[in-house]
């Protein structure tokens, strides 16, 4: 079998332009952010996280969903996902970049960031964040590093030898990905003074999205990018086809808890907030751009379409609508005044954005330093994709 | 026959009295034949008098208080706010005062007023509520600080370290007052001053951002920038002018306050103003229930 990795054709120098446009202009917004911090980003004193921190729990959740992914092989020994475990590995360090760059530039004062190494306060959920992250870093680099010791093995005792190290690294790894992205989730759950956050659901419905919006990832590049479409490619898209049903099921069964659960009586501190998620003037964020083509249209593409195809739409759809869930976690906990009347307090606005206001739509800029992210994160995956055998002739087979 | 008109003379006389009683009112009314000089003297009543305290401006008692308070060691202060909510004009006064004193620029506020418009015509009303800090007791923007830049200090107030905070604005996410915003690095004349005088106008206001400003008794001169000098770039809040008290001046927002509606002082000493009025059924706090105990109370 002849491998693909950089087809040519059409789609392909179609895909090359996109992404040049993508790195210009994301490029142009990360210079800025550089240059003059956050003076263009929408955010404000009252709306303190906005789209970037959306971002970035965007991209943490692609990676300890991928990394998951990838446990299944090596700690569970899922035969069926074994041709995709170290491309998953490598698309969880991608991502944690990516999510890490992201709230980087968040920062205030990006220069202080090693303050969270050299004096941490564990009290705080981010500071174990952080710490958790360096160390699931570390595992996913030595991880890999094993993965292809394991592929130039030359004998059996040699091969069992690295299987045993790469068990033990996932396993390792599985509750550390737990942890930290629980953690995540914990972050915005511990925070008692915002009543749409502060519910014990978050921090498992933080890990469900995760695995969902990872796996989906994982079976979207498998499904179109994979070099050899073969019965043993079909084969692995089905089933990751499944897991992503599978997970969008269980992922709306807890987004079903969190709404009803506030809202059912029509009364109380989160059922106002909620209903401005569900019907306020963002409502199409969650009824199209989520429920609509992030739950119906990928489960009726699952359920009923034919072929990798319809899987890999199915699944591109998820990952790409799973922004619109993370952009409703963050934001609406942070719109409403925590004081009645606040919004009608001293402000003063300076063009272009008023930071005494609980107005907040992300800026152009916003999106700009999200997409530069994005441009480095799929330079980093396509240089990684042509020269880390990530895909072997082995596996394809 | 004698008795029986005993009788009606001694009715006549009781029910006249009566009568003219709910006539007259108030107004003493004698039975006939009772009649005779009051033997009461009326004095005109003592001239009305007002205790020198009493007359003396709460700025000067408070003052008093801060000096007696100032003379102990400091973890045996506890500073506090009483704010009455009833003689606030809403005139924003203690917010601008807060504004020059920490010379603060576009998008930090310490100390908004909050402005309500309450109830329908023609019954209508506005409320004001000021919301400084509360220096809470548990503050809940602590322990989320994921490099311990923020603490609270032995005298109870919530202090932040410029210069170790990486500006994630997570504690400001966890205040439940709003009570801490975020330096952006914008100045006043951003996009200001225009035209003929613009040049003039830019060099005044330069000046005036250049100043420093003293927060918890240290120099700081904000500066944007690629690497932004704090406090850009870090999340900031009221201090209750710490600077100032340790010098034994009265926080800012205090002294500049017309309604003299916000008073301040050591609530750990019984003698002290603040703890006079907090002792008052008519003191509430913010958010209660949710166990931050606030050191700024509301006479309602």
């Amino acid at each position: 079998m002849v491998e693909r990795k950089h087809p040519n054709g059409l789609l392909s120098v179609l895909g090359w332009i996109v992404w040049l446009a993508l790195f210009i202009w994301g490029g142009w917004g990360i210079l800025e952010r550089l240059l003059y911090g956050h003076r263009f980003a929408a955010y404000s004193s009252y709306v303190p996280w906005g789209h970037w921190v959306a971002a970035y729990i965007y991209f943490i959740g692609l990676s300890a969903g991928a990394f998951l992914l990838s446990s299944l092989v090596y700690v569970f020994g899922v035969r069926q996902l074994e041709r995709i475990a170290k491309l998953s590995l490598f698309t969880a360090i991608v991502t944690l970049i990516m999510a890490l760059m992201q709230i980087w530039f968040d920062l205030g004062h990006l220069e202080r960031f090693y303050f969270v190494y050299l004096r941490p306060n564990f009290h705080s959920m981010m500071a174990w964040m952080v710490w958790l992250y360096t160390a699931y870093f570390l595992l996913l680099v030595f991880e890999l590093y094993y993965a292809f010791k394991k592929d130039g093995a030359k004998d059996p005792a040699e091969l069992a030898r690295y299987k045993k190290i790469l068990a033990w690294l996932g396993g390792i790894g599985i509750p550390l990905a737990v942890a930290f992205h629980g953690g995540v989730g914990a972050l915005f759950a511990t925070v008692i003074a915002r009543d749409l956050w502060h519910t014990p659901i978050y921090p498992i419905l933080f890990l469900t999205g995760a695995l969902l919006s990872g796996g989906a990832l994982m079976t979207m590049v498998v499904a179109y990018f994979w070099p050899a479409r073969g019965e043993a490619w079909r084969e692995t898209v089905t089933y990751l086809g499944k897991v992503v049903l599978a997970l969008v099921a269980f992922d709306f069964l807890l987004e079903w808890a969190e709404y009803s659960i506030p809202m059912w009586y029509g009364v109380g501190a989160e059922y106002q907030k909620l209903m401005y998620v569900l019907f306020g003037p963002y409502w199409w964020n969650f009824w199209i751009i989520h429920f609509l083509f992030g739950v119906l249209v990928p489960v009726a593409l699952l359920v009923w379409g034919r072929g990798p195809g319809a899987v890999g739409l199915a699944s591109l759809l998820v990952v790409v609508t799973f922004f619109a869930v993370r952009l409703n976690l963050v934001i609406p906990g942070l719109v409403f005044p925590e004081l009645r009347g606040l919004e009608h307090s001293y402000t003063d606005p300076t063009l272009p954005f008023n930071r005494l206001s609980f107005d907040y739509v992300p800026s152009l800029f916003e999106w700009q330093v999200f997409f530069g992210v994005i441009a480095v994160g799929i330079a980093l995956f396509y240089l990684g994709y042509r020269y880390l055998p990530l895909v072997t002739q082995k596996e394809v087979a | 026959m004698a008795n029986e008109d005993s009788r009606r003379a001694f009715l006549e006389k009781v029910a006249s009295t009566v009568f003219a009683g709910m006539v007259l009112g108030g107004a003493e009314v004698k039975a006939e034949g009772s009649a005779r000089a009051p033997d009461v003297v009326l004095t005109p009543p003592p001239p009305f008098k007002i205790s020198s305290e009493a007359q003396e401006d709460v700025l000067v008692r408070m003052q008093r208080d801060l000096e007696r308070a100032l003379k102990k060691p400091i973890e045996e202060r506890k500073w506090g706010m009483v704010i009455d909510t009833r003689k606030c004009v809403g005139c924003s006064s203690c917010t601008v005062g807060c504004v020059m004193e920490n010379k603060l620029p576009p998008g930090v506020v310490y100390r908004p007023v909050i402005d309500l418009e309450v109830g329908t015509y023609p019954n209508v009303d506005r409320r004001f509520l000021p919301r400084p800090c509360m220096q809470c007791e548990n503050p809940p923007c602590v322990p989320v600080c994921p490099v311990g830049a923020t603490w609270k200090r032995k005298d109870g107030i919530v202090e932040i370290d410029y210069d170790a905070c990486i500006g994630c604005r997570y504690c400001i996410t966890a205040c439940p007052y709003s009570a801490r915003t975020f330096d952006f690095g914008e100045n006043w004349t951003d996009d200001a001053a225009s035209g003929q005088d613009g040049a003039l106008a830019l060099e005044t206001g330069r000046a005036y951002e250049e100043l420093a400003n003293f927060e918890y008794g240290e120099v700081w001169k904000r500066h944007e920038g690629p690497i932004p000098q704090s406090p850009v770039g870090n999340a900031r809040k009221c201090t209750f002018c710490i600077h100032r008290v340790e010098k034994g001046m009265l926080p800012m927002c205090v002294t500049t306050c017309i309604g003299r509606a916000t008073f301040f002082g050591d609530l750990n000493d019984p003698e002290s103003l603040v703890s006079e009025l907090i002792a008052r059924n008519n003191a509430v706090r913010l958010k209660e229930e949710l166990g931050t105990e606030p050191k700024v109370y509301y006479l309602v």
